[in-house]
């Protein structure tokens, strides 16, 4: 601040006033425990209740410890799964609603907008729970109304069979998020002028030649924040799992992601204590694998998509 | 283009919609006609709706007189409004300065706030339980509270700072001639003028603080400080073989949280439309 060498100018205090408060609660609530827990993870528990430092080797233990790395690498790919569903899946399907959404004169389209964003707005748990009744072989609501439309042979208790119980979780969360997206994208295809259509539709190019060649290069930017959001959201996600799976991340593992993985280090579970060393390790592993789609995203897309100034 | 193609056209975007919103609604709205029939009903046909003979509320009833729901609902209702409000007034605050007034270290200070809204407040979960056990906030509304202020901060500062500098300059000036501090005139120009941007940092800001279940869990845990999420969350666990209860536990956890919506929900959309635009 301009404090110390301020020249002449008499000491402007309500400056500080005004950014003292949330300098404070935002620095010591979030940005000292963020490299508290960085700075935890170099450490271990001594003899007594003493700690010792030991560089490294948490991380090298995390990684290739037998105990632990099996869980560690189990979790690390079945996010990477996790976030790669959603790409592929929420992302286009947001996309598709909010280009049929922006057409011109559509009636309704506040109302489809409104109720197709409902699911984003209700928690984890009862979004867990609904599904888990509805894909329960108990209720059979999910069988029922697969055997009406002829497929009732496919159906099979997903989310308890360890082959599809993590795919099945992230086409939950798809469904529960698509709004986001789509609101997104939406807000984004409004946001292009009418001349730049108008000149299209001037040059022959309409309909869905006109979505791919003018609209969606136009777009790019938004389906980069999108990406970006969608990866953060993704590696530290973790109540979905929690209530649909339990802490255990149920069956056998199987859709443990890393944030169900920090939870049962830090916590402990069944037989093994919680340790908040490792607990701390694997929350910096999470902070470096965030951090570098950010980074990735920042310096190496950002930078190079072309922005369009109207 | 004839004009049967474009019936043709907009018929199909209706039918893809319509059935995305029943894809959308369908799960919800088959919990909450369940939650109100009777156990042979729910399980004997599903998908009916309540009629005379299958109308029963003893879910409901389970639920109220097993769980401590009103205390848990007030419980959230405390700790969100209350991060709400420090959240919005701190964020104003330093938005204010930010867009404001020049001083060395502005751009610094603007991307240090900014910072948060990227790197989720959850990695510094083991080092902030350490903290509020040495302040022995564990098991207090205020532990709650001042875990969501922090992290509502970083997205309140970015938005309202953009509004800020929209605020007129001649305003404020006139204002300092008639001799008004600088702090009145942040509370009675400034602030009244960003009202619109405040609703939208609200609505953004209290989904997420409503829904949450990781904090909850680590830093209140207690009987006496469970929030809504996180005790219909344990008497799901408890209740799970109870369907009455569990279909009438969701549909009370819906409803609220549903409502607020139908009525914010112009803001927000219209928040999320004007915030992409930029």
């Amino acid at each position: 601040m301009s404090r110390s060498r301020a020249t002449r100018r008499p000491i402007r205090w309500h400056i500080a006033v005004f950014l003292a408060p949330a300098l404070i609660v935002y620095t010591a609530i979030m940005i000292i425990p963020l490299f508290g827990t960085l700075n935890l993870s170099l450490f271990t528990r001594g003899q007594g209740n003493t700690r010792e430092f030991v560089g490294l080797a948490n991380f090298v233990t995390l990684f290739t410890d037998p105990r632990w790395s099996g869980a560690f690498w189990n979790a690390t790919w079945n996010n990477l799964w996790f976030f790669i569903i959603h790409m592929l899946v929420q992302n286009p399907i947001g996309i598709a609603l909010a280009a049929i959404l922006s057409s011109p004169r559509l009636r309704f389209a506040a109302f489809y907008r409104t109720a197709i964003f409902i699911p984003a707005i209700l928690s984890f748990v009862i979004v867990g729970f609904v599904w888990r009744l509805i894909l329960s072989p108990l209720w059979g609501v999910a069988p029922n109304m697969m055997d009406a439309i002829g497929l009732g042979n496919w159906f099979a208790p997903w989310l308890g069979q360890e082959s599809s119980a993590l795919t099945t979780l992230a086409l939950i969360s798809v469904w529960q998020f698509v709004g986001i997206p789509m609101m997104l994208i939406y807000a984004a295809l409004l946001s292009i002028p009418d001349e730049v259509l108008e000149a299209a539709e001037m040059d022959g190019i309409t309909g869905a030649s006109q979505f791919w060649k003018i609209k969606l290069p136009l777009i790019l930017p938004t389906i980069g924040i999108i990406s970006i959001l969608t990866f953060v959201g993704n590696f530290n996600a973790f109540d979905l799992i929690y209530v649909a799976q339990g802490a255990l991340a149920g069956p056998n593992y199987s859709t443990d992601i890393l944030g169900s993985f920090l939870f049962r280090t830090f916590f402990g579970f069944q037989l093994q204590l919680g340790d908040p060393h490792m607990g701390a390790t694997v929350a910096t592993v999470m902070f470096f694998i965030i951090l570098a789609g950010v980074s990735l995203y920042l310096f190496g897309i950002q930078t190079r998509l072309r922005r369009y100034q109207f | 283009m004839s004009a049967r193609a474009n019936i043709l056209r907009s018929s199909a975007a209706h039918a893809i919609l319509i059935a995305y919103t029943i894809l959308a609604l369908y799960p919800v709205f088959l919990i909450v006609i369940n939650s109100m029939k009777s156990r042979r009903a729910i399980f004997n046909d599903p998908l009916a709706l309540p009629t005379r003979q299958s109308f029963d509320l003893v879910g409901f009833q389970t639920v109220l007189e097993q769980g401590n729901f009103l205390l848990y609902f007030q419980n959230s209702l405390i700790v969100t409004v209350a991060s709400l409000f420090f959240a919005l007034l701190f964020g104003a605050m330093a938005a204010f300065a930010l867009a404001e007034y020049r001083f060395r270290g502005n751009l610094l200070m603007g991307l240090y706030l900014a910072l948060g809204i990227m790197i989720p407040i959850r990695l510094g979960t083991v080092a902030i339980l350490e903290m509020m056990v040495a302040a022995n906030l564990v098991n207090t509304h205020w532990a709650l509270i001042l875990v969501y202020t922090a992290n509502g901060l970083p997205l309140a500062v970015f938005i309202l700072s953009e509004f800020m500098r929209q605020v007129s300059d001649d305003l404020k000036n006139a204002a300092r001639i008639d001799g008004l501090s600088e702090y009145r005139i942040f509370f009675t120009i400034a602030l009244p003028l960003v009202r619109p941007a405040l609703a939208t940092v609200a609505v953004f800001t209290m989904i997420p603080i409503w829904n949450d279940l990781w904090f909850p869990l680590i830093l209140a845990p207690g009987e006496s400080t469970k929030t809504l999420t996180l005790g219909s969350q344990i008497f799901l666990g408890q209740y799970v073989t109870n369907w009455n209860a569990v279909l009438a536990a969701l549909t009370l956890a819906i409803f609220p949280v549903v409502v607020l919506y139908l009525i914010f929900s112009r803001q927000l959309i219209r928040g999320i439309t004007r915030g992409a635009v930029k």
